[in-house]
């Protein structure tokens, strides 16, 4: 069981305009196995959660915790994090020139997992959640997100969650810029993935239809930098019908 | 992420270009072996656009020293060396200065160092030039693959020099040569080689040039097929560190029917005013139908300030040909590449050094050597770890 606890977390951001606060008292629990969606309207500090869980330089923690199964998130370098069991799914995932998927994959693994994998064996997973995730087998040899539209790098996202199996995943967006189709494809992989390895999920998103394919246990509506309300799964049905004008105008 | 790419296909049409080509035609431009002919070392000349008259460190003079340091050379049964005047007809035979460095170079060097490649059998050639001495010299080689021949030649520069350098490779009817040009040299070296090949029937070179070491590399390569068949593979590898200056121009001259070239340069940059050029022309001249060429430079800056400049140049004055292309890009490694890497579990510096290493690898998975390969992986790891990062 794994345990991640966000706890009364601000954060700032430096902008041309000066320091910004984003976060404003952020207080989270997701455990092994929980299914937790964030909305929100944009700008409300959605992607800043996600990318601060990572530990993107960019942002500044000035108050608050995030603890990992009870150690110091916050203590940790991007990469400790990740091999700790932190994995994000990014909305942007950049190019990296040179570098081959199937080689980066097998250095991720390798590095997550502190040996290298049995070649056998790693070949055969990755060949079996590339089909599943309908990539083709040429993909491997191309480079890591150089070309890829805005699906595949998506899948890539995805395909990389199912191998490096983490305790917990934050999918940043993961549904923007996705056709109905490859969606659909995503979100089974995110489900098969959570099925087979238990990770806590924290799914950030604009809109209700990837809960339509995930479904969560929890919403948390993020407003403003907090969570301005939280519930089921009947209250992404609520946004659905009514929009995020509610928070907003409140 | 800040990158900048332009990639252009030239099909079967003529096609010009606005900016970027020379003011003049390239074969226009002035060729001599007297050093009294060219101009002094100008940022006017587009050759020297880049580089500063005084970063030669005296190679541009009228006159330079002979080479002195050690020329250690091993080769295979059947391998001949000598060192010959101009009298002997493999002297120019590849061509003649046309850049005053250049020029300068072979007026001071009287004898060259003549290797004989002979045909019908496999050779190697391995020929390592150490210096101590900072006194500008000059050394001439002429590597001429005899009519069916088979061979690799690898030319290693090692040790501190302030040299002036031309390299003549002269590739007979239906030999297949692979030169390797590696520039390993102390930080406080200076080194302007010309390296020029002609190409004979059916022919095929491979050219690669290697730099890593030296204050200021300039390396002019050249290609010119003077029969019908002729292939050559021009590729390049460059890393350069902080202050370093490494230049590489390349030409391509497209003079007869039916030849094949392809040119492939890479370069990583890393640290405070480290500055590669990459220049490359091709020329497709009205005799050229049927050629095909394509020409490649990228580059990958690992810090601020670094600076690549690449240039393609593509000239074509016929039409009829199997095609012509160009591609340039040159991009940064920067926090985001980084921030992606170690998102999943890559430690910082191995995650420059996976970076670096695949985009090198291209080039150097065409060196048949193992060890030669080895050792430039090496250097490249000992680049890296150099800058700390």
């Amino acid at each position: 069981m794994a345990k991640l606890e966000i706890k009364n977390l601000h954060v700032t951001v430096d902008t041309e305009q000066g320091t910004k606060e984003i976060l404003k008292g952020v207080d989270l629990v997701i455990n092994s196995g929980e299914s937790h969606a964030i909305m929100g309207p944009n700008g409300s500090g959605k992607s800043t959660l996600a990318y601060t869980i990572a530990g993107h330089p960019k942002y500044t923690v000035t108050k608050g915790e995030i603890l990992l199964d009870g150690e110091d998130v916050l203590e940790m370098s991007v990469d400790e994090r990740a091999r700790a069991g932190l994995f994000l799914a990014m909305q942007y995932p950049v190019e990296i020139p040179g570098v081959s998927v199937s080689n980066f994959l097998r250095t991720a693994k390798t590095a997550i997992e502190g040996e290298a994998p049995a070649l056998r064996t790693w070949i055969k997973d990755v060949k079996g959640a590339m089909d599943n995730l309908k990539m083709d087998s040429s993909f491997t040899e191309r480079n890591v997100n150089e070309g890829f539209s805005g699906g595949e790098k998506k899948r890539h996202e995805i395909l990389q969650l199912e191998l490096l199996k983490p305790k917990i995943a934050v999918l940043d967006e993961t549904d923007s810029g996705l056709d109905v189709d490859a969606l659909k494809i995503v979100s089974e992989g995110v489900n098969r993935a959570k099925q087979e390895n238990d990770f806590g999920l924290l799914l950030i998103t604009h809109y209700t239809r990837i809960l339509k394919y995930i479904k969560p246990d929890y919403v948390h509506v993020f407003v403003a930098g907090k969570v301005a309300e939280q519930g089921g799964p009947e209250l992404a049905d609520r946004l659905e019908a009514e929009g995020y004008d509610r928070y907003v105008q409140a | 992420m800040s990158s900048a790419t332009q990639t252009a296909q030239h099909g079967l049409s003529e096609h010009s270009h606005g900016a970027g080509v020379p003011i003049q035609t390239r074969y226009e431009r002035l060729r001599s072996t007297n050093v009294a002919d060219f101009p002094p070392v100008s940022p006017r000349e587009e050759q020297w656009r880049y580089l500063s008259a005084d970063r030669l460190a005296g190679l541009d003079a009228d006159t330079l020293a002979e080479f002195i340091g050690d020329l250690a050379v091993t080769h295979t049964d059947g391998v001949t060396t000598a060192w010959v005047g101009e009298e002997n007809a493999a002297f120019g035979g590849a061509g003649i200065p046309e850049e005053r460095p250049s020029a300068a170079a072979w007026g001071s060097a009287k004898q060259a160092y003549l290797v004989t490649v002979p045909g019908n059998q496999k050779s190697e050639v391995q020929i390592a030039l150490s210096s101590e001495s900072a006194d500008p010299s000059a050394i001439h080689i002429i590597i001429e693959a005899k009519p069916f021949s088979e061979a690799t030649v690898i030319l290693d520069h090692k040790g501190h020099a302030v040299l002036g350098e031309n390299v003549e490779i002269i590739v007979g009817d239906e030999a297949q040569l692979t030169v390797i040009s590696i520039q390993d040299w102390d930080d406080k070296s200076v080194h302007a080689s010309t390296q020029m090949a002609r190409l004979g029937r059916n022919s095929r070179l491979k050219h690669l040039v290697v730099s890593l070491g030296g204050k200021v590399v300039r390396v002019a390569s050249s290609t010119e097929f003077t029969q019908p068949g002729g292939d050559t593979e021009m590729l390049g590898m460059y890393f350069a560190d902080a202050g370093q200056y490494l230049e590489n121009r390349l030409y391509v001259d497209h003079a007869v029917p039916n030849c094949k070239s392809r040119v492939t340069y890479k370069g990583a940059l890393q640290g405070d005013k480290a500055h590669t050029v990459w220049v490359g022309d091709v020329l497709i001249r009205m005799a050229a139908e049927g050629t095909d060429t394509y020409e490649l430079n990228r580059n990958l800056l690992l810090t601020d300030g670094a600076r690549a400049d690449s240039v393609p140049n593509l000239e074509i004055e016929t039409g009829k040909i199997e095609g012509a292309g160009h591609a340039s890009a040159s991009g940064r490694f920067d926090d985001e590449q980084l921030f992606y890497l170690q998102a999943r579990g890559i430690t910082e510096i191995e995650a420059r050094r996976l970076v670096v290493r695949g985009f090198l690898n291209e080039i150097i998975q065409q060196i048949d050597n193992e060890e030669i390969r080895e050792r430039l992986s090496n250097s490249i790891e000992a680049e890296l770890a150099r800058s700390g990062s």
